[in-house]
């Protein structure tokens, strides 16, 4: 039953997409590790380190396609789930640090010794395995969009009020990581890692390590996601996005449906937030800004909402700009950032997949009805 | 006739919204195979009717009992549907983005929990049961069609589909030939008669020629409740009727 | 309310004042350095005697240990050590007269005798002063000072006083001596009953005092008095939360009026609502600039001027906005909201490359500076002013919805847009203006908050999250919504901030909304029925 599933989601696109991610996985380590420094196809661990920066994006777009572009939940709130995550790994590395900290105390972090605390909080505890890391990962944000989501959808909060209030959650728990008696280390967050499983975090190899496991996480996201798209339930999603109130009529509790959808999204950005910790050595609670939920809905909109690979391409494509443009040109970033916005909702509300889709279909033959992604109407 | 024989009972119902009344303390009996039409100038509550019997609306006061005994005021739209009401809208709704068969299928009797449908693959009988109705519905050519590039009667035709997809005990017909030929008219009225035997059927309709055809009998409502009962030519000849719809 | 103001005024003028008798002090002033204890406590009397706030420099110098004699000529100087010798200066007038080598100059001694008589000559030349402030002033430190020494200066000064305010503050002086002293309980008692009147924190702590020592009778009548001070705080206290959360909530209002118009009557989210409220500010520096560029003197009314110019800059760009982006997105909100963050993000960074990235300095006009109290509320001129000018925005705005053509035409568009059409409104014009309008009122709040916070590129960005939670929770669509949530959310964030602390309460305030939005999705004053659910 499960690998049925599995295969209804493995069309065509997927087939290219995974062996990219695929090419990836084995290009990236040769050219990492076994090419000398000077030669010209080696990659510095900073390349590997900002790649694996992107597909962690990539994931987190991924999982906000599944309820933005099947479900119709556009969710200003999603970076709140992708840095829960990422605390909940953050939490396991600093546990790592043990007495090699600046102030030597095996168990409390830096900070908490900083702050003249005696003892770990309730919830640090077990955050030194990583297994129990690793559920967390997934459980904080899953638990908090599965109480969120089941209050939200019962009451049928939608549309943009259902918007409003996920910008509402995550600015609130920006007020409170900033806080430095939430015991999350308060404006500075999580730093100074220096090991995960044993390994040393800076070592080149364990960045090829950090980013092979990125493709995987993301090529798992992948085919989960799509294999949900394709599913039946899938096309209930899509129904419920386009007309929620028929298909209660037709006796599904469209609640359900959505809680499930946005409980795998949270869950799939709290692997996102994860992955991006370790990589980029640094959790702090501005990630929790709303600006940067509303960007990653930007990553979606670019690639092509509804499209899923459309997400991963548009997350990329997006964040290699803005590493462009922040290096080279900072001053028009914004403009740049704020000119995408405004030119793709009104020139490119399908996104690239979508113009890429139509000019297909301008073309005759090729059976163009079977490529046509999934359409919507305006949410 | 008790509470017990029928299969919907609406009693003394009433609902307002901002001070206006749509519904005054409506009564109404549905018998088991029964169809039902149901008329009455705009504004007679009609569709509040069908509301407050799907759930989309709380009924202020009034009793709505499901074959005797399910109290339906106190479930929501997926519950009641789940029970065997299904519905048709006035305007035609169907899902745009998906294909003629994909709506049928998502209609198709089937377990409704998420877990369920993830897993779900189209059995030899569903496939068979769709079939049936892309001929009853004469929707076989399309089937492969996305529903919003189908025409309006076919949309009209698809959604009845849906309706026998879901195998309802009661099925509610908001207007189905609103905006219909002739032709698809009387097809639709034989489709519909079709159905009454196995279904007990609410039709809810404005135009007089499509009631006759049904040949049922008829209830005229007026500002929220049951102006008169009976055949058409009975209700037809009702001075009260007469004076509704053409005025005072 | 006035006369404390008046008092500190007079004070700056008198000591503004020229020392007109200084000639008449120099020869008491030379008998402080004239030789023993005793001779500088027989000048220090007389010195006292004429009664001149010129003497009062003096003595506070002898009081510093800054009084010295110089050998020479036997002049009495004020030295402050500067490299290896002294800088000298005249006591009475402050001009500075050269410099004196370390041998030069002989401090003058003083013992605790000459130490008490100083206190009270000090006391009694200001509590003295022709001037009313000054008195006052000399009442009050007396007040924080509890010196008993000053409580002879004091009682004559009272025989004296004529100005019932000083009077007061005296008396109430004379209170906390007596309170702190050995005095007999009578005038204890007495004292107590006065502290009570004061009932601010100084009195409420002097009353704890006086209630966990001294006889049983004056214990018992502090610790009433104690009780009832405290309620009375606290009435006060509750009132000034009230009042703060009038202020918050009306800036509040301020900021989501406009959104309210934008949001509410048109059903568009515009996340540069913070951004126009940005500009307003910005305007509202530009035209401050151009004042004290070309016309200083007239800057008091340069706020008056911003305002206009805010409300028209903000609503031009609002107009260019509706025109060249949102008109084309009407039906789709969540696009709209997509391609408004992005003119934000645009906008912000237009002005940071213009003005830079740091805050602008935007000055107050006189009249709005400066506080007054009210009972025991402190109320600052420029937070009253905002108050008044959101109630007026708010007024200005309903009657220019429900009494103009304008906004007849706007609510028409509102209710049916094919039905305004074909009556021969110009829809697309009336979008536009709308916009405009919704705008031009949050750059009316532009102007409004660069005088109460950092006028930077991102002042919008503070704003944009309470302001749609305060459209979110009053119920789009309605203004008196928009109103009541405003000053519901500002009064309930201020009476948290004492418990939970200024972060906490504001995420609790973010919490409950949330919750109240699933409670009530459409709103406090949600319209109801079945054109709602459509």
């Amino acid at each position: 039953m499960l690998t049925r599933f599995l295969l209804l989601g493995l069309d065509k696109k997927a087939g290219v997409l995974l062996a990219v991610l695929a090419l990836l996985a084995v290009a990236v380590p040769v050219m990492a590790l076994g090419t000398a420094p000077d030669s010209p196809w080696h990659l510095s661990t900073h390349s590997v380190a900002l790649m694996g920066k992107y597909l962690c994006f990539a994931l987190l777009a991924l999982a906000l396609d599944l309820v933005w572009g099947y479900v119709g939940i556009l969710s200003l709130g999603h970076a709140a789930f992708f840095t829960l995550g990422g605390y909940a790994m953050g939490m396991y590395l600093m546990r790592q640090i043990g007495p090699r900290g600046v102030y030597g105390n095996p168990i409390l972090p830096d900070f908490m010794v900083f702050l003249n605390w005696k003892e770990l909080p309730w919830y640090w505890h077990g955050f030194d395995q990583f297994w129990f890391a690793a559920v967390m990962v997934m459980l904080v944000p899953g638990a908090l969009a599965f109480a969120f989501g089941w209050f939200a959808f019962r009451s049928r909060v939608t549309g943009v009020y259902l918007s409003i209030i996920t910008q509402a959650l995550t600015f609130a728990l920006m007020l409170a990581f900033f806080r430095n008696d939430m015991g999350f280390g308060g404006n500075n967050g999580l730093t100074d890692f220096k090991e995960i499983l044993g390994f040393d975090i800076q070592a080149p190899a364990t960045r090829v390590g950090l980013f092979v496991a990125t493709v995987v996480a993301l090529a798992i996201g992948y085919i989960l996601a799509s294999s949900i798209v394709a599913s039946k339930l899938g096309k209930v999603l899509v129904a419920v996005r386009d007309a929620e109130s028929r298909v209660r009529f037709l006796g599904y509790e469209t609640e359900r449906y959505k809680l499930f959808a946005w409980t795998l999204s949270a869950c799939m950005a709290g692997v996102a937030g994860a992955l991006y910790v370790p990589q980029v050595g640094i959790i702090n609670p501005s990630e929790f800004s709303p600006a940067s939920s509303i960007e990653a809905v930007i990553w979606v909109a670019v690639g092509g909402r509804g499209t899923l690979a459309g997400a991963i391409i548009g997350a990329v494509l997006v964040n290699f700009g803005k590493s462009y443009f922040t290096a080279a040109l900072p001053e028009l970033w914004l403009f740049a950032l704020g000119g995408l916005f405004v030119l793709v909702t009104l020139f490119l509300p399908k996104g690239i997949l979508g113009l890429a889709a139509q000019l297909r279909q301008r073309l005759p033959s090729r059976g163009a009805v079977a490529a046509k992604p999934a359409g919507q109407k305006g949410v | 006739m008790s509470a017990e024989d029928t299969l919907l009972y609406l009693d003394g119902v009433s609902v307002s919204f901002d001070g206006f009344r749509a519904l005054n303390s409506l009564s109404l009996l549905i018998e088991p195979g029964e169809m039902r039409a149901i008329i009455g100038p705009n504004g007679a509550g009609k569709t509040t009717m069908m509301d407050v019997i799907t759930g989309k609306t709380r009924p202020d006061t009034g009793t709505i009992l499901f074959e005797g005994k399910t109290d339906l005021t106190a479930m929501r739209e997926a519950g009641i549907a789940n029970l065997g009401i299904g519905r048709k809208f006035q305007r035609p709704t169907v899902f745009e983005n998906h294909t003629v068969w994909d709506n049928l299928e998502l209609a198709l009797k089937a377990p409704r929990r998420p877990l369920k449908t993830l897993t779900y693959a189209v059995g030899r009988d569903d496939r068979l049961r769709i079939e049936e109705i892309l001929d009853i519905t004469r929707l076989s050519p399309k089937r492969e069609r996305q529903a919003g590039s189908l025409s309006h009667g076919e949309k009209q035709w698809l959604e009845i589909g849906m309706l026998l997809a879901q195998d309802p005990k009661l099925l509610l017909v908001d207007e189905p030939v609103a905006g219909m030929t002739d032709a698809e008219t009387e097809q639709t009225a034989r489709l519909l008669k079709d159905i009454a035997g196995k279904h007990s059927v609410i039709v809810v309709e404005h135009d007089m020629v499509f009631v006759r055809e049904l040949g049922v009998k008829v209830t005229v409502l007026h500002e929220g409740s049951v102006l008169a009962e009976g055949s058409l030519d009975a209700v037809s000849a009702n001075q009260q009727v007469i004076d509704v719809y053409l005025g005072r | 309310m006035h006369r404390a103001l008046c008092w500190l005024l007079a004070a700056f003028l008198a000591l503004a004042a020229p020392a007109a008798f200084a000639a008449d002090l120099e020869p008491l002033v030379r008998g402080l350095g004239a030789g023993n204890y005793a001779d500088t406590e027989k000048a220090l009397a007389k010195l006292a005697e004429t009664g001149d706030p010129a003497a009062v420099p003096v003595i506070e110098a002898l009081q510093a240990g800054d009084l010295y004699v110089r050998k020479p000529d036997g002049a009495v100087v004020v030295a402050k050590r500067s490299g290896n010798g002294y800088a000298l200066t005249d006591p009475v007038t402050g001009a500075p007269i050269g410099e004196a080598d370390r041998n030069a100059v002989e401090k003058i001694k003083v013992n605790n005798a000459l130490r008490r008589t100083m206190s009270a000559a000090l006391g009694a030349l200001t509590l003295m002063s022709p001037n009313a402030g000054v008195r006052w002033q000399a009442a009050e430190a007396v007040f924080k000072s509890r010196d008993a020494n000053a409580l002879e200066a004091l009682d004559a000064a009272l025989a004296k006083e004529t100005d019932e305010g000083v009077k007061r503050a005296m008396t109430q002086a004379r209170a906390s001596v007596v309170l702190g002293s050995s005095a007999p309980d009578g005038d204890k008692l007495a004292a107590v009953e006065v502290l009570k009147d004061r009932g601010d924190q100084d009195a409420l702590a002097l009353l704890n005092g006086a209630a966990g020592n001294g006889s049983e009778a004056v214990k018992a009548a502090a610790g009433k008095a104690v009780a009832a001070v405290e309620s009375r705080l606290a009435l006060w206290g509750a009132a000034q939360n009230l009042w703060y959360g009038l202020s918050l909530g009306s800036v509040l209002l301020l900021a989501a009026i406009g959104l309210a118009v934008t949001f509410g009557v048109m059903g568009v989210i515009n996340m540069a609502h913070g951004e126009m409220v940005m500009i307003g500010a910005y305007a509202t520096f530009l035209v401050q600039e151009g004042f004290r560029a070309w016309a200083p003197g007239l800057f008091d009314f340069s706020i008056l001027v911003a305002l206009p110019v805010a409300f028209l800059v903000s609503g031009a760009v609002g107009v260019v906005i509706e025109r060249s982006v949102i008109r084309w997105l009407y039906g789709r909100p969540l696009e709209t909201l997509l391609a408004t963050w992005g003119l934000s993000l645009a906008l912000q960074q237009a002005v940071r490359s213009l003005f830079g990235p740091t805050n602008r300095e935007v000055g107050a006009p006189s009249w709005m500076s400066g506080a007054f109290q009210l009972g025991g509320l402190t109320i600052t001129y420029g937070r009253l002013w905002i108050v008044v000018f959101a109630f007026l925005v708010f007024g200005a705005l309903l009657v220019a919805l429900r009494r103009t053509w304008f906004g007849l035409s706007i609510r028409a568009v509102t209710q049916n847009r094919n039905m305004a059409s074909a009556m021969g409104i110009r829809t697309a014009r009336v979008d536009a203006l709308t916009f405009g309008l919704g705008s031009g009122i949050a750059g009316l709040a532009g102007v409004a908050l660069s005088q109460i916070d950092n006028v930077s590129p991102n002042l919008g960005q503070g704003y944009i999250i309470d302001s749609f939670m305060v459209v979110v929770f009053g119920g789009v669509g309605n203004l008196w919504g928009t109103l009541v949530g405003a000053l519901a959310l500002g009064s309930v964030n201020k009476f948290l901030e004492p418990y939970a602390g200024a972060v906490l309460g504001k995420i609790l305030v973010l919490i409950f909304i949330i919750l109240f939005i699933q409670r009530r999705p459409r709103g406090l004053f949600a319209l109801k029925g079945r054109a709602v659910e459509a």
